[in-house]
């Protein structure tokens, strides 16, 4: 992978593997499951029927058990349950769209065998976030510390973990660049 | 156009807090998130210079938690929504 650098005509542009783009897409669709998981089963809902339900008095909405879920949605209210509730019921679905979102514009703007990804500033920071969300459920599954490098080294090499912390810290990498990128955009511009 | 209605019940807003307290927005610290890329979200969604944005950054870094916004519910609300869809670790709460 070629990382992301600020393009000629204001955006950003990088350039991807046709394993690299089978690895992304990877990891990024199950985040755009994770997000629908919940409606997936239940017959579509018309407005009218999301806006009874906004106003009923269903059963409180609840911190997702799924620790994954749980920081991908996080509470709005630390110790205050309640507070928390109220704001997830009006909230947690077009959060839940937003993540989406950011995930599908990633897998529309990927070149499907590999090429090169061009993104304007909008579309870069949908590809940060959608990164961020699979390197935050990564964090969680493989209980990331601050100490990320020491936890690589510490592993055994035969350890099935090595490679998922691989593709974490590649993340960070195409993270980072996408960040730098931007930055250097902005500072064009001012 | 249409006539409204003679009687309408508004959902009732329980809302006990003390005015003269402003909310502010809190951003935690968390193992995953990139320090560049918590810089560029505050400078980015706030609008905040570089050296305020970095401070800031730092401060969630090194003291576990910074506050990064204050004024109305709404607004702190509205923040925390934004900061979630980031993937940063915010909460809401009156100040003390």
């Amino acid at each position: 992978m070629e990382l992301f650098r600020p393009g000629r005509d204001g955006g950003v542009s990088a350039w991807v593997s046709a394993g690299e783009a089978a690895l992304l897409r990877s990891l990024v669709t199950p985040v755009i499951d994770m997000m629908g998981g919940d409606r997936k089963d239940q017959p579509q809902r018309s407005v009218v029927d999301e806006l009874e339900a906004l106003f009923s008095e269903g059963p409180a909405p609840q911190t997702p058990t799924d620790p994954v879920l749980a920081r991908l949605l996080p509470d709005a209210y630390q110790d205050d349950p309640d507070n928390a509730s109220e704001f997830r019921k009006y909230t947690e679905e077009s959060l839940r769209e937003a993540k989406k979102y950011f995930a599908q514009t990633l897998l529309d703007t990927l070149p499907e065998n590999g090429g090169r990804v061009k993104l304007t500033g909008d579309q870069a920071r949908d590809w940060m976030r959608a990164i961020n969300d699979v390197r935050l459920a990564f964090g969680v599954r493989l209980e990331v510390t601050e100490e990320f490098e020491e936890q690589l080294s510490a592993l055994d090499p035969e350890d099935p973990k090595v490679a998922a912390f691989e593709v974490y810290g590649w993340l960070g990498a195409v993270q980072e660049s996408l960040v730098r990128a931007l930055a250097r955009l902005t500072l064009q511009r001012t | 156009m249409s006539v409204a209605p003679a009687e309408v019940d508004l959902p009732r807003i329980e809302d006990e807090s003390v005015p003269d307290r402003p909310w502010v927005t809190i951003v935690w610290n968390d193992p995953v998130n990139l320090m560049s890329y918590v810089t560029y979200v505050f400078e980015h969604v706030f609008g905040y210079p570089r050296p305020k944005a970095e401070k800031l950054m730092l401060d969630v870094h090194h003291k576990g938690k910074a506050v990064v916004a204050s004024g109305t519910r709404e607004a702190m609300e509205r923040n925390v929504e934004i900061l979630h869809g980031y993937g940063l670790w915010a909460t809401v709460r009156q100040d003390t």
